[in-house]
């Protein structure tokens, strides 16, 4: 657009030469439609997203306690404080359970009710509802019922105590506290996961089974060479979904375990909150974040590369 | 994978489902019955699956012992305002990047992405410094300007650009032949089209911002302001320990009504949230 010389000056311009083009070409004009459309959403994301990023590399240089008033640049103490401190290996552990647990239970499970949901039967749907139900209740709300259900006397070792079972104490005990987490946890959301995987399912072609049945293959050879390689990429979306899911996870940890017993079900961001909001340890808060961030990242970029080797194919 | 079954492995079927379900369903039935029995008969043995002594107490301490209505209206409003907002800002920058040529495009559209990896746990300290400075902590400000103008509105975005992208573009063109400015355009012809996919974004920003804990405690301390899910939290006695029915009659109050919406509008619900954007 060289053509700028020229303007046109609103109602009243004389007619310009045929030559002349005014100043908002449609061209012009779209570029500009288009950074409008996108302004409130890169404003946001620059003011809420990627000033925060920076901040909290900033405040991970800093020895920061909002008590005392202090903010001193450390450079990277709090980094090397990582490796001092006794608490992260037992962090970072309950952190890598939680994750694969919840990934391993809830995309098995997703799996086993879509095929199950998949199926000839009537009333699939209420099933189909039932299932989906917690995804939209309250999560804390979700969460103080299993707490309860959980406790010694609960509702879950009552019903074990009528069929002769004496269950565990299980959000106290060391063994059982994470399992107890990770399960609340799966129930809660699987339902989302299981409807992603039941509409993947509906998508593969029944050609394929008919010319399996014919070659003799049985069902679970079926299941594994036709049905897992034509939805893996639905797999590979839900796994991302969960991972990423499953480092954010809090408020089951705050309302079930507050982290315990010990440390054992302490997550990275349930001792990001303590360290930050309850010690008011803000730079090495900060640094956590960090640490958190570098897995969310690192996982992502595996994920990523993970889909060019195992997914079949991509529309 | 659907082919004729035989009864025989239908009864079995059925019962694989109703044991599965269990585990879904009587966490619900339990918090509602148990929340109408008397705090003695909470913990009875055998466990009571109907209230033997049925009674509307727990409700009512509920109400006295927290400011609940307002708290009610607190994540409705909130969850309502961040639901529409994120709308706006997702179906705006969506429909950009999937329909306008401008300079930067592609980049611009990778930085608004990159926000998918910052979750704002990652950057809920510098958050709460931000909000600090500018006088908003103890407000629902930090609560509803960060899912609508950051890292929670970045996937809407990427559903509502994948669903512009599906639309066929003819319409659009015919419009913009007929003198329809972009806004116009957008505003008249591809919006109505995108309902599936604003109601599955409608659905999901609802329930993230109802569900919302982390920030909430972070950000606000007086029980006027509390949302729901740091309300619930709140019905302790004076040793800390749960009280237990009326903890269960405020969760019953927060979930049931949202449920009921659910069954009512199960299908746009599950078949939404399947089919668009998200699907692989």
């Amino acid at each position: 657009m060289s053509q700028t010389d020229i303007r046109v000056g609103g109602a009243t311009a004389p007619p310009t030469p045929a030559r002349a083009r005014p100043y908002w070409t449609s061209r012009r004009r779209d570029h500009l439609a288009g950074y409008l459309f996108i302004a409130p959403q890169l404003i946001g994301s620059l003011v809420f997203v990627f000033l925060p990023l920076v901040l909290v590399v900033w405040y991970s240089l800093h020895e920061w306690n909002v008590l005392a008033g202090t903010f001193d640049f450390v450079g990277g103490e709090n980094y090397a404080a990582l490796a001092d401190d006794p608490n992260l290996g037992s962090v970072l552990r309950a952190t890598g359970l939680f994750s694969v647990g919840l990934v391993v239970l809830n995309l098995g499970l997703a799996l086993l009710l879509a095929v199950l949901l998949n199926q000839k039967l009537r009333g699939t749907i209420v099933f189909r509802t039932l299932f989906f139900s917690p995804v939209v209740v309250s999560l804390v709300a979700w969460t103080i019922v299993w707490g309860f259900l959980l406790q010694d006397n609960g509702g879950v070792n009552g019903l074990l105590d009528t069929i002769g079972v004496d269950g565990p104490n299980w959000l106290r005990g060391e063994g059982t506290a994470m399992f107890s987490v990770i399960v609340v946890q799966v129930f809660k959301n699987v339902g989302l996961n299981m409807v992603l995987f039941l509409a993947a399912l509906q998508g593969v072609p029944a050609e394929l089974y008919e010319a399996a049945e014919v070659d003799g293959a049985s069902r679970m050879r079926q299941f594994w060479r036709i049905t897992v390689p034509l939805i893996s990429p639905t797999i590979l979306l839900t796994s991302i979904i969960t991972v990423v899911g499953s480092l954010q996870v809090f408020a089951q940890i705050a309302v079930l375990t507050q982290g315990g017993p010990g440390t054992s079900t302490t997550v990275l961001v349930y001792y990001l909150y303590q360290q930050a909001f309850q010690f008011h340890h803000f730079g090495y808060g900060a640094t956590l974040s960090i640490v958190l961030f570098g897995i969310v990242l690192a996982l992502t970029v595996l994920q990523w590369q993970m889909r060019k080797r195992w997914v079949f194919h991509e529309s | 994978m659907s082919r004729d079954l035989s009864p025989r492995t239908k009864v079995v079927l059925y019962g694989v489902l109703l044991v599965l379900a269990i585990p879904f369903v009587f966490p619900t039935w339990w918090m509602v019955t148990s929340s109408l029995k008397p705090i003695s008969d909470i913990f009875a043995f055998p466990p009571q699956l109907l209230p033997v002594h049925p009674q509307l107490e727990a409700y009512q301490r509920v109400f006295e012992l927290q400011p609940f209505g307002r708290q009610y209206l607190n994540s409705l409003y909130i969850a309502l305002v961040v639901t529409v907002g994120t709308l706006a800002v997702s179906a705006l920058s969506g429909y950009a990047f999937a329909r306008i040529r401008f300079r930067g495009q592609n980049v611009l559209f990778l930085v608004v992405l990159t926000g998918l990896l910052i979750p704002s746990e990652v950057t809920i300290v510098p958050l709460f410094q931000m909000f600090f400075k500018l006088g908003l902590i103890d407000t629902h400000w930090p609560l509803i300007l960060v899912p609508i103008l950051g890292a929670p509105s970045v996937l809407a975005t990427f559903i509502m650009r994948q669903f512009f992208i599906s639309l066929p573009a003819e319409l659009e063109e015919a419009a913009r032949v007929d003198g329809l400015g972009r806004f116009a355009t957008f505003r008249r012809i591809a919006l109505p089209l995108s309902r599936p996919a604003l109601g599955a974004v409608a659905i999901f920003t609802f329930l993230h911002s109802w569900n919302l804990y982390l920030e909430p405690i972070v950000f606000l301390s007086s029980p006027e302001k509390f949302t729901l899910p740091q309300a619930l939290t709140q019905f302790v006695d004076a040793y800390g320990g749960p009280m237990w029915n009326v903890q269960l009659a405020a969760a019953s109050m927060t979930a049931l009504p949202v449920l009921v919406v659910f069954v009512l509008a199960q299908k746009q619900f599950v078949e939404g949230l399947a089919h668009t954007g998200l699907k692989g």
